[in-house]
């Protein structure tokens, strides 16, 4: 077995950096604890004291809303202090490198960083970097990877479909550019999902992607027959570098979401997507506010999954 | 040691217990051998009663030497807690910690008006909060090496079984 760098040598997560590589035990594991992490926010005092008196530091060098306020709003939960900093508005634009970055913070006495970065391997960097009791939970780093994202969409399946040995999962989109879509595609499988479809024209797909145990389609049509869960991606316009698309319009033809193309999965299929939406480029509107939409419950449950995570990472 | 049988001691608990009860009373089971007492209880007492299970697991005071709990079970209060006569059941009472962790996430949850405590037994010595149980199936002194808890079956039969603490 190779040396996995998030586990410690009992083999307990002591990083969350991907979800490649992590035994399913791991997975059921954050699930299941995500999953009483639901209750607490029933509480009237919507707070458990677990992690009170740790320092978590959100690291964001790239731009988000939804993700880091999860993070807080996780953390914040549990109990800890939550320091929030905008690093491309700081001291990297003084020339401070990311690690210089993280030595000053450690020595403000943090035990927990949740690191976003544009470039892939970020979070890995600063987990080999930091002292032995910090931990460190990668909120997305480049294309590589965003498992927290991966998880509460796993998380999500699970709320709705119960089990994942009889699903039929279509991601459907930018897989190319797409964290999210590597670290759903290691999930699912890790889960025992039988089949994950991507579907995608051949400009927005990574070569290799059949390896990874996927059935690649590029014709949506048929790839959305019969499935039980569709995971829209976003676009990722500010990822792309020139033309890999002749338009949004004739993206939104062939590769958008609409309720007749939605029709052709189970009646009973969920729709998903991480966010943030370009309605009407991945999505139709009818489709992202309809019935089978469960994109706002995906928000809800990333809360409980980071608490999760935290205060497992905390407590190894 | 000769244990005794928990169906008896909880038939003795619940007919000590059912002349105290008030339309105001809630049963709450401590994760897990306080849920499964309070399961078997709830109809000797009250077949109506409103009844809930806790998990202490977030609010334990060992999180920082031994982490999370490997098996984390959710919290289910189906009832508003703010103003109720709560009933909180356990099948050991020992040290006091965990007793001390479920007054904390209940008072999370709203202001009862009270809180008794019913144990299946109460383990002799070694306490180390200013707790006592109000309701005692039965008082046993164990060996330090020992643990004393409750098991049920796939048959749903209780018991109680002292483990060697490894």
């Amino acid at each position: 077995m190779t040396l996995n760098p998030q586990l410690n040598a009992d083999g307990s997560l002591r990083h969350l950096l991907t979800i490649d590589g992590l035994p399913r035990a791991i997975l059921t594991h954050i699930l299941d604890t995500a999953e009483s992490f639901i209750s607490v926010s029933e509480q009237e005092v919507k707070k458990v004291p677990l992690l009170r008196g740790k320092a978590i530091f959100n690291l964001f060098f790239e731009a988000s809303t939804r993700t880091r306020t999860t993070f807080e709003i996780a953390a914040k939960r549990l109990s800890a202090d939550v320091i929030n900093l905008n690093i491309n508005a700081s001291s990297q634009s003084k020339g401070e490198t990311l690690l210089d970055t993280v030595d000053n913070l450690s020595a403000m006495q943090a035990d927990m960083f949740v690191v976003r970065h544009a470039q892939s391997g970020a979070a890995h960097m600063i987990a080999r970097h930091v002292a032995p009791h910090i931990h460190v939970v990668n909120a997305g780093d480049g294309r590589h990877a965003h498992p927290t994202q991966g998880l509460l969409d796993v998380f999500t399946i699970r709320k709705y479909k119960g089990e994942f040995h009889n699903l039929r999962v279509a991601i459907v989109g930018d897989v190319l550019h797409s964290r999210v879509a590597r670290s759903q595609i290691h999930a699912l499988t890790t889960l025992g999902v039988p089949e994950v479809r991507v579907i995608a024209p051949k400009t927005l797909l990574p070569v290799g992607v059949e390896q990874m145990g996927v059935h690649v389609y590029h014709d949506m049509l048929a790839g959305l027959k019969d499935v039980d869960v569709v995971i829209m991606l976003r676009l990722q316009n500010e990822r792309m570098r020139g033309a890999r698309l002749p338009s949004v319009q004739e993206y939104f033809k062939y590769y958008g979401l609409t309720q007749e193309k939605l029709a052709l999965a189970r009646p009973d299929a969920i729709v998903m997507h991480p966010g943030p939406m370009n309605r009407g480029v991945e999505i139709d509107s009818s489709v992202a506010d309809g019935k089978q939409s469960v994109i706002l419950p995906q928000v809800t449950y990333g809360i409980a999954v980071r608490m999760a995570v935290m205060s497992i990472l905390a407590g190894n | 040691m000769n244990l005794p049988n928990p169906n008896e001691l909880l038939a003795q608990l619940a007919a000590v217990i059912k002349p105290t009860l008030t339309a105001n009373t809630v049963l709450v089971g401590m994760h897990t051998g306080g849920v499964w007492a309070a399961d078997y209880l709830q109809p000797l007492l009250d077949s109506h009663m409103p009844h809930g299970s806790l998990d202490i697991s977030f609010y334990r005071d060992d999180f920082e030497r031994i982490g999370l709990h490997a098996q984390v079970k959710p919290t289910h209060l189906p009832f508003e807690v703010e103003g109720r006569d709560i009933l909180l059941i356990d099948d050991v009472l020992y040290t006091g910690r965990s007793v001390r962790a479920a007054m904390n996430a209940l008072f999370d949850y709203g202001r009862p008006a009270q809180i008794r405590l019913a144990v299946l037994i109460d383990r002799i010595g070694d306490r180390q909060l200013p707790i006592a149980a109000d309701f005692v199936g039965a008082a046993l002194p164990v060996p330090a090496h020992q643990h004393i808890h409750l098991v049920r079956d796939t048959q749903l039969q209780l018991a109680l079984k002292l483990v060697d603490i490894s």
